[in-house]
């Protein structure tokens, strides 16, 4: 079982995203395992529903939305210190996409 | 289900008068004629100057299958062909009219002019007969604004799942805000009926790249990683779920009619150098476009909680968020926040919306019916036609 506060939104996601928050410290499961919650998450944020090797797609929505900048554990946060885009780096024009403005 | 058959085959899911002003000089007439009757709903083009887009969106909108009579309001002297626009209409086997302020003696004989024609019209559309419909007779839309970090979880997923049941039933259902899809046009690409329709598709959303790059537009902003975003192709995918998995059977522009049932994605951003400004500057100008393209019905999925309805063609709008359904409940026609509180499941949320899309269809009003809102916006831009291989046969 997976814990009810954790949505998956495709059959093909290797992410579960949050529909509310969970505290630091937390137990959970996840896909029948029981993982600890490392740091307070809110609504939005995303938990490896399987491991992901370093370079692997992560895949949301049933698309990819990037690859693994670092191995994730299943239950691990997804977020910025293990993801990036393919697509910035491919198409930034000139700076202006993806810049944040 | 059941509409009223128009002479080019389709059918309409209301029968309402357009009043329509062609230029802003006349739009207050014309708003004073629609007042006094419900069933008479107010468009137009505000500009003086002539421009071929607005033309076509007039015709078509003055021809979509929910219109039933048009009245023309002109000032007299803009440059709008009021003479083509209103054989147009004509041809169509429509009842038209035009009134012309500099030649009726000014507002109050012009308004009394068309009050009086208007309520003729609408008493002679309420004895018209209707025939049965079927889904796949309907064009469905969607939209998405005032978006938040809700509406690519819930609202968008649940309308691109009700897509997905449309589509099957043979409904032809539209989605656009190419500029919103920058990230998705390889996933896009794959799912288009032929490879050549995939590459005009990444055409599409190069050039809306590149527009809203001109326009000094970023797509990504530090507040979306605060929401749990970490890369712009996951953003894009946010907004891209409202389109569903089906099958991409055509792309094209605004006004152009899809040639049957399917999928379609519509490119709104203007062609050639950046001119006249964004491209759809508020969400009823996507709204307008879409109706322009034969859209019987609207599905708005908002966050932040819009209140817009639209002139001619019903909005179903769908709370992706359940603290603002609970506090604007009276302008919101689902509730897709109960995907968050655990209270429905995405395919529960579409499947509910595909019921109330038929029902809606069938006559039911929808939130922004009854309060009154009839919103419109046109403003200027500038299309080249689509290539041939965005309709692939």
């Amino acid at each position: 079982m997976t814990d009810p506060r954790l949505l998956l939104l495709h059959p093909g996601d290797n992410v579960l995203v949050l529909r509310d928050q969970i505290a630091a410290g937390e137990v959970i499961s996840v896909e029948n395992r029981r993982v600890t919650v490392q740091a307070a998450l809110g609504l939005g944020q995303k938990l490896a529903r399987a491991p992901v090797a370093p370079g692997a797609q992560v895949i949301k929505y049933g698309a990819p939305i990037g690859r693994a900048t670092a191995a994730i554990a299943l239950g691990d946060h997804v977020h910025t210190h293990n993801l990036a885009s393919d697509y910035t780096p491919t198409h930034a024009r000139g700076g202006r996409i993806g810049s944040g403005t | 289900m059941r509409g009223w058959l128009r002479s080019d085959g389709r059918k309409g899911i209301r029968n309402v008068v357009a009043v329509a002003y062609l230029v802003e000089c006349a739009h207050h007439v014309a708003r004073q004629v629609a007042a006094v009757d419900p069933d008479a709903h107010v468009i137009g083009f505000p500009g003086c100057f002539p421009n071929p887009y607005a033309q076509r969106m007039m015709e078509r909108l003055c021809t979509h299958p929910n219109v039933g009579a048009v009245l023309l309001v002109s000032l007299g002297c803009e440059s709008f062909d009021r003479d083509r626009l209103r054989r147009v209409i004509a041809e169509s086997g429509r009842a038209v009219e035009l009134l012309v302020i500099q030649n009726e003696g000014g507002t109050r004989s012009t308004i009394a002019a068309g009050r009086d024609w208007v309520a003729a019209r609408v008493a002679d559309l309420a004895a018209a007969p209707t025939v049965p419909m079927t889904v796949s007779e309907l064009v469905v839309g969607t939209v998405c604004g005032g978006s938040d970090g809700t509406s690519g979880l819930t609202g968008n997923p649940a309308a691109g799942i009700a897509f997905d049941r449309l589509v099957a039933a043979g409904a032809t259902c539209i989605f656009e805000e190419t500029g919103e899809l920058i990230g998705c046009e390889a996933i896009m690409e794959a799912r288009a009926a032929t490879p050549e329709l995939g590459a005009e598709i990444r055409r599409a959303v190069d050039k809306a790249a590149r527009y809203y790059a001109t326009l000094g537009y970023g797509s990504f902003a530090a507040g979306n990683a605060d929401g749990g975003l970490t890369t712009i192709e996951e953003k894009s995918l946010g907004a891209y779920m409202k389109s569903g998995q089906s099958r991409i059977s055509g792309l094209i522009k605004p006004g152009d009619i899809p040639p049957r049932g399917g999928l379609y994605l519509m490119d709104v951003v203007p062609d050639g150098e950046v001119r006249f400004g964004f491209p759809n500057i508020s969400d009823n100008a996507e709204i307008v476009e879409m109706m322009a393209s034969g859209a019987h019905v609207t599905l708005f999925v908002t966050g932040r909680g819009s209140v817009v309805g639209s002139a001619l063609a019903p909005v179903i709008k769908i709370a992706a968020n359940p603290h603002m359904y609970a506090r604007l409940s009276e302008d919101m026609d689902v509730n897709a926040g109960r995907i968050l509180t655990g209270d429905a499941t995405l395919a529960e949320v579409g499947d509910e919306i595909v019921a109330l899309v038929r029902a809606v269809a069938g006559g039911q009003q929808t939130a922004s019916e009854t309060l009154g809102h009839q919103e419109f916006i046109l403003t200027y831009k500038s299309f080249e036609p689509i290539g041939p291989a965005c309709l692939p046969v």
